[in-house]
């Protein structure tokens, strides 16, 4: 038996770090801990609602754009702004955007190198390369003086000690893929590195800048004018539509066929890392206002017990199904330890009560993470990509069943196999490919509306505090490309009196709650086979599935505690 | 290793010529235009690629994202061949125990000589314990690491100023790590930091191997010189007195000037109203939103974001922003000085009023 440590997993609000148990080379228990505090929530308390968005956006610049959003949704909800259909275009396109930017970066420069050996790309005869290339894809840069000139690329570099891709595991037998699949896989990590700072145009063109671009209580911060060279005009709307394409060729021609190919060499971990079986969705892109929940593109809903013929409701602002535990947190609340609050009654205690730094384990520590632990009805859920596909699935939705069938007769898997580690990498592409779909979608609506002159971007009624109820209290929610994200606001005298963020990585990567019950990397994690702790490629392919995002170090210690290995990814 | 830019450039099979155009591209990126070619392609031919370290502390990696959106003509390259990126948590492979041997390394082979890039503000509270990596404190991490660097840039606002996190009642303790190491740190705050200006910053320091002229808060005054609404293209409208009363009012939809609405763009050094951000593209004013100030020190705390700034006690934008403004204007369209007159007398009445509704209200 060995207690491996992985110290840091950095993600949302700060770096995560995991604790895991190997017998016989397999996982048998695990613990997550978050260990960074940032305390934002206490930050945001006696602030005007109207800029907890800006404070908000800066818990994540990896997932730009989605606290801010949530955030007046939050505010909004709070004080029954309805914002004009176009603000609520232009949100869906930021949103879309971040989908796909998103899930591009976290494949290719964050999650790929766990599955592609990029030494390996060097054995690959590019003429090959571009043969398979071609045969999965339209893309006209898959030529063979392109891959010629990527491997000559890496040729020289691993040269050099290869840089920021030195010393990965490479060699190592999990990794499958013959070498033209490996160089086809790093050339598109060179080229979405290229592209990724292109499509993000976009949310400059309608929020200032990116990351962190600018939202707005009420609607967008952008006027329309298609007479006024200082207003979102023509040539911004060029801009836009130009940058769509480029993306929409990316998704379809680079990034699904991809996916697909690698995915095709480890069908074996369509069988790994499945952990919970319960997944919740909050729903995402509004088409006819964001009360309306039945005109979301993707449904709210929760599946129990992978259970796909059943989407349970979920309200979040019944105080009996959300709630917040902090057993196994570096937190007190007054009420207790044991006790689970609903976030608008949350609280912010933090009382650390781990070993003193510098330390090589939190092993015997009841308490080991600066996160909460959410549940829904006192359940554990799993949240994410698979989460929202699931339930659209569960659903009926017949673009996300199409698009589910689809993958699963190509790759020639069961239903089964996307409660997996595979499942998660697959449906992010799928959410990707689904989002780019309706990326075009609101861009048609939002020349529609321009077309009518239907430009409103804002709605001032209620932006005067004055204007304001003494006392009310709101939820935003959102579909973020990692999962389900709540923040839930009181609002008292015009001042925040609570602000409390229940966010995707709090759900995913929290500890155990009060009965014991483990959380999503936790449970994942129980099952994974580990080939060699010294280089524990499997263990990071489940973490990274679930988007954690970050630099991750991994500290590997023998029973005793003794330093035996540290890893580093990304 | 060891290679200098060019021989890699060679190896890679770059011509002369490609390089020549690289350097010319790095040269702009620095500041330093064409007659700095010919310094930059020796700098590069002669030196080996600098060693560099990225540490993450109390941050959201906005810096990092911000980072590879530069638009620097081969950002790709730059990020694998102009740096030698020895350790960084988010851009480097997976890479066993070597890791954080490549990092102990780099400290051992390059004493003196190495560069440090810190994202984040590091908390002191308590110890330490709100931000640990590792078992270890941000605090202990930062020091080792800092100790033999030859230089010590805090990206963005966290590492600068303490940002967000250091917001009252900053719970952590949050603090800027140029008051926890004993050496002179160059501040590039934003947040983020302009994509184009921190690869400017680090292509400076690797191309002259010096630090770049910095301000009395340490940061390049080749970035940090200039107030955002000097040189901001709605300035004319400010000049004119023409304001946005409300968002997307008839005026929002005109391009007016966004004072009103809470801009601070006359309080805030930054090159957003120059270089703008993603590849020039936009920036936050010229999307609508007024300028938040996000590079100066404390603008959390610095009121309600959509308060404007004329009731702040002790902003002289009568003195400070009008002497510019006429400056501005006596300079570039003296053609039009009556015009100028005219509209800023109706300008300093509008303020005025603005004053006496605030006088009004408190």
């Amino acid at each position: 038996m060995a207690r491996i440590v992985v110290d840091p997993i950095t993600r949302i609000e700060g770096h995560l770090r995991v604790e895991a148990v190997v017998e016989n080379g397999v996982i048998t228990d695990a613990f997550s801990s978050g260990t960074m505090v940032r305390g934002l929530e206490k930050i945001l308390i006696g602030r005007d609602p109207r800029d907890a968005w800006a404070i908000t956006e800066r818990v994540c610049g990896v997932c730009t754009t989605v606290h801010a959003l949530t955030s007046v949704r939050a505010v909004e909800s709070a004080l029954g702004i309805a914002i004009p259909p176009t603000a609520e275009i232009i949100r869906n396109i930021m949103m879309a955007t971040q989908y796909v930017q998103d899930h591009v970066i976290h494949f290719y420069h964050l999650h790929a190198l766990d599955w592609v050996d990029i030494v390996n790309a060097l054995k690959a005869g590019p003429k090959k390369a571009a043969e398979l290339a071609q045969s999965f894809s339209k893309w006209d840069k898959n030529t063979p003086s392109y891959f010629s000139e990527v491997q000559d690329k890496i040729k020289s570099f691993a040269a050099s000690g290869l840089g920021i891709f030195a010393n990965g595991y490479w060699g190592h037998p999990a990794y499958k893929l013959p070498p033209e699949v490996n160089l086809i896989a790093v050339a598109h990590y060179l080229d979405a590195l290229m592209w990724q700072k292109e499509i993000v145009k976009i949310h400059a063109v309608f929020g200032g800048k990116n990351p962190h671009p600018n939202y707005l209580v009420g609607g967008v911060p952008c006027s329309i004018n298609v007479n006024e060279v200082a207003a979102i005009n023509g040539e911004r709307l060029n801009l836009v539509a130009n940058l769509i394409s480029q993306a929409d060729e990316f998704i379809n021609e680079v990034y699904i066929p991809d996916v697909l190919a690698v995915a095709s060499f480890y069908k074996d971990w369509g069988a790994i890392g499945g952990g919970l079986t319960n997944y919740l969705s909050y729903g995402e892109f509004p088409t006819k206002g964001y009360a309306q929940v039945g005109s979301f593109k993707y449904p709210r809903g929760v599946v129990l017990n992978r259970d796909l013929t059943t989407v349970h409701p979920v309200n979040a602002t019944d105080t009996e199904e959300i709630k917040e535990y902090i057993a196994s947190s570096w937190y007190s609340y007054e009420g207790g330890d044991k006790v689970g609050i609903h976030p608008w009654a949350g609280e912010t205690n933090i009382k650390y009560s781990g070993p003193t730094p510098p330390f090589e384990t939190l092993e015997g520590y009841e308490k080991y993470s600066f996160l909460k632990t959410p549940r829904w009805k006192e359940n554990a859920m799993e949240v994410g990509p698979l989460a929202r596909l699931l339930v659209a699935f569960a659903a009926g939705h017949d673009d996300v069943k199409g698009a589910v069938t689809g993958v699963l007769g190509k790759l020639n898997v069961p239903v089964a196999a996307l409660f997996s580690t595979l499942g998660r990498v697959a449906a992010r592409a799928l959410d990707a490919e689904l989002a780019m779909g309706w990326l075009k979608e609101f861009y048609a609506d939002l020349m529609e509306q321009v077309k009518i002159n239907e430009v409103s971007t804002f709605n001032g009624d209620l932006w005067e505090p004055k204007s304001w109820p003494k006392d009310a209290e709101g939820v935003g929610l959102t579909e973020a490309p990692r999962g389900a994200l709540a923040h839930y606001i009181k609002i008292h005298d015009g001042a925040i009196a609570n602000y409390q963020l229940v966010v995707p990585t709090t759900w995913n990567g929290s500890p155990r709650d009060a009965k014991g019950q483990r959380s999503s990397f936790e449970q994942a994690l129980i099952g994974t086979p580990v080939a060699n702790l010294e280089q524990p490629v499997e263990i990071i392919r489940t973490i990274h599935s679930f988007d954690p995002c970050l630099a991750c170090a991994v500290h590997l210690y023998d029973p005793q505690g003794k330093h035996l290995h540290q890893v580093s990814f990304e | 290793m060891g290679d200098s830019i060019w021989q890699s450039m060679q190896n890679k099979g770059y011509s002369r010529r490609d390089f020549l155009q690289f350097c010319g591209a790095a040269a702009a990126a620095a500041g330093l235009g064409q007659s700095g070619i010919a310094q930059v392609a020796s700098a590069f031919e002669k030196k080996e690629k600098p060693a560099v370290i990225w540490m993450h502390f109390q941050e959201c990696t906005c810096c990092s994202e911000s980072f590879i959106r530069a638009s620097h003509p081969i950002v790709a390259d730059a990020l694998l061949d102009v740096l030698s990126l020895n350790y960084s948590e988010t851009l480097m492979a997976a890479s066993g125990f070597q890791a954080e041997k490549s990092l102990t390394d780099t400290i051992k082979n390059n004493k003196g000589k190495y560069i440090v890039l810190v994202e984040g503000a590091v908390p002191t509270k308590d110890g330490g314990v709100y931000c640990m990596i590792g078992g270890k404190t941000a605090q202990s991490i930062l020091q080792t690491v800092a100790a033999d660097a030859a230089a010590v840039v805090a990206w963005g606002s966290c590492a600068s100023n303490g940002c967000v996190q250091a917001a009252k009642p900053n719970p952590t303790g949050a603090t800027p790590i140029s008051r926890l190491v004993d050496k002179p740190v160059i501040n590039v705050p934003g947040c983020p930091p302009i994509a184009d200006v921190m690869m400017a910053v680090v292509t400076h320091l690797l191309v002259l191997g010096q630090v770049p002229d910095l301000d009395s808060q340490g940061r390049p005054k080749e970035f940090y010189g200039r107030r955002v609404h000097d040189t901001c293209y709605r300035r004319p409208n400010y000049d004119a007195g023409l304001f946005v009363e409300s968002f997307d009012d008839e005026n929002a939809r005109k391009g007016y000037c966004l004072y009103k609405m809470g801009c601070r763009g006359p309080v805030t050094y930054n090159a957003c109203s120059v270089t703008k951000w993603n590849e020039g593209t936009s920036y936050p004013i010229q999307s609508g939103h007024p300028c938040i100030g996000c590079s100066e020190p404390g603008f959390w705390d610095n009121g309600p974001m959509y308060q404007h700034l004329a009731s702040f006690p002790g902003f002289g934008i009568e003195s400070t922003a009008d002497t510019i403004g006429t400056v501005v204007g006596i300079a570039t369209v003296a053609g039009v000085a009556a015009h100028a007159v005219v509209t800023n007398v109706r300008k300093r009445s509008v303020i005025a009023e603005v004053h006496a509704e605030d006088a009004k209200e408190s």
